[in-house]
């Protein structure tokens, strides 16, 4: 019997290479194709635009190859990803956290269930200022406004992961008579990693957007003050660099969150039977 | 010892709020004892409460009157000497099956390599020593209900609690996980309360069938049926088989408000 059921297994195996093997064109050549695209139709209609209102992808190039060869690009890149990194990793430790308590006990959702969906719409923009006058101009009102912008999405993901978690998963918990904590930690936890991985990838993108308005409306520096000093001067081209820098750097950091969660969590990819 | 008591249990679900509010009984002082040793099927059509009373026993559901005896001691909520096998096995999925077996002992409090040569033996009774490193998913729903046994059974309880386990199988994994079972029990000599709404499972598995119906006990039919059960094809077509058969299903057909 255990014969027959391993033999079904390695079936189902081959089965899904051979499909795999059959697939017509990877992922990468598509999405290049796009981007290829898209840069090819910018140069040829951004030419004709006064280089006050537009730019195009070969002079930005150009202002980029001026940006690195100076230093300034990676001097600035340097100054912003410091508050972002330290921001983000804050907002994880405290939102993954609190959104398990919250989709967990009753009591902690009644008290703070709607300041964490109100904090979520907060117009940020708005209470930088106040946030100025507290921590100053420096790093810390940056690593501010970058928590801030993205613990509430982590949060509510986790929260709402939570509140999906089936039933009898935790009532397997209570069967084997665990505790409440042992609970979260062991069943509610890993059950909720798919959501939890989802907030912490839209937090990157918010976190970058939060990174750029705090470096527009504090100190001016970073990757935001070249944006806003190269606006001033009408310097279009030189403007787009970070621009474009900061979209690749989104990118690239939702690639590693995508990578931990393949390495903390495996069977959730295989699961859904995405090997590539 | 492993005798478990329902106690003239009542359990009332209320659902809607407000003036929608209306009280449902799923059970309605329902009193059986499973003796030491024996398999207790309960029987009945779907919302007859055979889960709820199972789910009773098992602690996950509160009686709101009557309660459980557990070899003459009263319990509460869930314990070790109970142990539960799902409907739909319910493993943890990112865990192995030999982790999944290892967790309900860890919570026991079990650590080291006693907690692995434990976990494994009880994968070896179930027959899927050689499948201790995969995942849920990588297992058929047979192979994941044996897990599902493997880890109740591995905590040692007095009594297991099967809530309709084979329900979701195919006809002929079905068949051979009642054999095994059957041979499992024989074994270790537990006592089991097991959940179905198929007449022929009862039969094959039971010492006693409990008919349940609209929150009540109906009738409580005998198996006399030889143990070891021997050929299951054999036995299925035997006439003291189809008797017993035909009895469970008077019971479960018979209605009382309806007189001829």
């Amino acid at each position: 019997m255990v014969d027959l059921a391993s033999q079904n297994l390695s079936l189902d195996a081959s089965g899904r290479s051979r499909r795999a093997r059959r697939k017509p064109l990877p992922r990468w050549i598509i999405s290049t194709g796009t981007i290829v695209a898209l840069l090819v139709a910018w140069e040829i209609f951004g030419r004709d635009i006064n280089p006050v209102f537009g730019s195009y992808p070969s002079a930005i190039a150009v202002a980029g190859w001026e940006l690195v060869a100076s230093g300034e690009l990676v001097r600035a890149l340097a100054e912003s990803i410091q508050p972002f990194v330290l921001g983000y990793a804050m907002s994880v430790v405290v939102g993954v956290p609190l959104g398990l308590v919250l989709g967990r006990f009753r009591t902690v959702e009644a008290a703070l269930g709607l300041l964490v969906t109100g904090g979520y719409a907060m117009p940020l923009v708005a209470l930088v200022p106040l946030l100025v006058l507290w921590l100053g101009l420096g790093f810390w009102v940056k690593v501010a406004v970058i928590f801030l912008m993205c613990v509430f999405p982590i949060a509510i993901n986790t929260w709402l992961g939570v509140k999906v978690v089936p039933k009898p998963l935790i009532e397997v918990g209570r069967a084997f008579v665990a505790p409440d904590l042992v609970i979260l930690r062991r069943i509610v936890l890993p059950a909720t990693l798919p959501y939890i991985m989802a907030g912490l990838k839209l937090s990157v993108g918010r976190g970058v957007v939060a990174m750029v308005i705090a470096e527009f409306f504090t100190a001016i520096s970073g990757l935001g003050g070249i944006i806003i000093n190269a606006a001033n001067a009408f310097d279009t081209a030189r403007m787009f660099v970070p621009i474009v820098v900061l979209m690749v750097l989104a990118t690239l950091l939702n690639a590693l969150v995508g990578t931990i969660e393949r390495r903390v969590a495996p069977w959730q990819a295989e699961m859904a039977g995405n090997h590539d | 010892m492993g005798e478990v008591s329902l106690v003239d249990v009542t359990k009332r679900f209320t659902s809607g709020v407000g003036a929608a509010a209306h009280t449902v009984f799923a059970l309605k002082r329902v009193s059986f004892t499973i003796r030491d040793g024996e398999i207790a099927v309960l029987i009945g059509p779907s919302g007859c409460g055979k889960t709820t009373a199972l789910r009773v026993a098992m602690g996950l559901e509160q009686a709101s009157h009557g309660h459980v005896m557990v070899d003459g001691r009263e319990v509460h909520g869930c314990g070790y000497d109970r142990g539960m096998v799902f409907q739909h096995a319910e493993l943890l999925p990112w865990l192995t099956a030999l982790q999944n077996v290892q967790f309900g002992l860890e919570m026991k409090g079990m650590r080291g390599a006693e907690l692995h040569d434990t976990a494994m033996r009880y994968l070896d009774l179930v027959g899927l020593k050689d499948s201790w490193n995969r995942r849920p998913y990588q297992l058929s729903g047979g192979m994941r209900q044996r897990v599902g046994i493997a880890r109740a059974l591995a905590i040692d309880p007095k009594v297991l609690l099967m809530d309709e386990p084979f329900g979701a199988l195919d006809a002929q994994t079905r068949e051979s996980l009642q054999i095994e079972l059957l041979d499992i029990q024989a074994r270790t000599g537990k006592t089991i309360l097991f959940v179905t709404h198929d007449l022929d499972e009862a039969v094959l598995l039971a010492d006693r069938v409990v008919v349940m119906r609209d929150g009540e006990l109906q009738e409580i039919v005998d198996v006399a049926l030889p143990r070891p059960r021997g050929d299951i094809g054999r036995l299925r077509s035997s006439p003291a088989f189809g008797e017993i058969r035909y009895r469970i299903w008077k019971a479960l057909h018979q209605a009382p408000d309806v007189v001829h």
